[in-house]
């Protein structure tokens, strides 16, 4: 029980400022607030040279064209050495013919991944889940997803989190299920009685005065 | 050190970095800019290469050492 508390220190949450570091990476040593005025998805796997990793970062690099749009960085981590990223990211690119733009964290001492709540016993005492931070311009955490070991991450749903999370921000709107670019946004529910009445006067789709839609 | 090789020569984005600063910019922003390096990886660089003597800091901005100069000098890459 005292080597569970141990690994599950620190579980980071939404709304909560990312936890700072400083990382031996891929591409020299990088600190958190280095990544300060950009979004950054700050994302682990288990191990270097596995097959469902190698899936996942060759699915990172193809996104990555269209995260570096919105103004997103990628950072990966994982509890192997620097040697053993590099050595793994020239394989890919050379057995598979994907080069891996974004910096590798080798978290060898585990530094960051217990400070962002990465290892999760019941799957590894040694190796991350499958995490992802999202990550806003002003370092505060806005998402996270936990995955297994053995199910790999869906690219299609990381870029729509982006999406959802940048037109909040720009539009003060929340996004409903299933949100894709495009389709209508969900108005703010109302906080005083005389807000609700007013509501359905104000031309938003409404099922009610607490659900209603707007196009942007 | 990523801007920097075990050799003591800056690699190629060290010296993008330190010919940035040779033409007078300053914040990590404008040398994003100019060398399209990530500003992330600017930012760390400046702080390697001022660690090095390369660069030295005042408030946010950065400027090129005289031994920055001579490496920049030396440098083929």
């Amino acid at each position: 029980m005292e080597e569970v508390r141990e690994q599950v220190s620190h579980m980071p949450r939404i709304g909560e400022a990312a936890p700072a570091f400083e990382a031996v990476t891929t591409h020299g040593k990088l600190k958190l607030e280095d990544f300060k005025g950009s979004w950054l998805i700050l994302f682990s796997h288990p191990a270097d040279f596995t097959p469902v990793c190698t899936t996942e970062f060759i699915a990172f690099a193809e996104i990555h064209p269209e995260l570096q749009k919105r103004g997103v960085e990628l950072l990966g981590l994982s509890v192997d050495s620097v040697s053993s990223h590099i050595a793994w990211v020239r394989n890919v690119e050379e057995k598979i013919g994907v080069r891996i733009p974004f910096p590798v964290i080798a978290d060898l001492n585990k530094e960051v991944s217990l400070a962002y709540g990465m290892i999760h016993p019941g799957q590894s005492k040694t190796e991350t889940v499958r995490c992802v931070f999202i990550i806003d311009p002003n370092q505060i955490i806005r998402t996270i997803l936990y995955y297994p070991l053995t199910t790999g991450r869906n690219m299609d749903e990381i870029l729509r989190i982006i999406d959802a999370l940048q037109t909040t921000d720009k539009n003060a709107v929340a996004t409903p299920a299933n949100w894709r670019p495009g389709d209508m946004v969900v108005v703010p529910p109302p906080s005083t009685q005389e807000m609700a009445e007013e509501r359905l006067k104000q031309g938003y789709e409404c099922t009610d005065w607490y659900l209603c839609k707007k196009k942007l | 050190m990523a801007c920097i090789s075990p050799d003591g020569k800056p690699t190629e984005s060290g010296s993008k970095m330190l010919r940035a600063l040779q033409a007078g910019l300053g914040s990590p922003e404008e040398i994003a800019r100019d060398t399209g390096l990530p500003l992330f990886r600017v930012r760390s660089g400046l702080r390697e290469l001022t660690q090095a003597g390369l660069a030295s800091q005042k408030g946010d901005k950065y400027e090129l050492s005289p031994k920055g100069g001579e490496v920049l000098g030396t440098s083929s890459t």
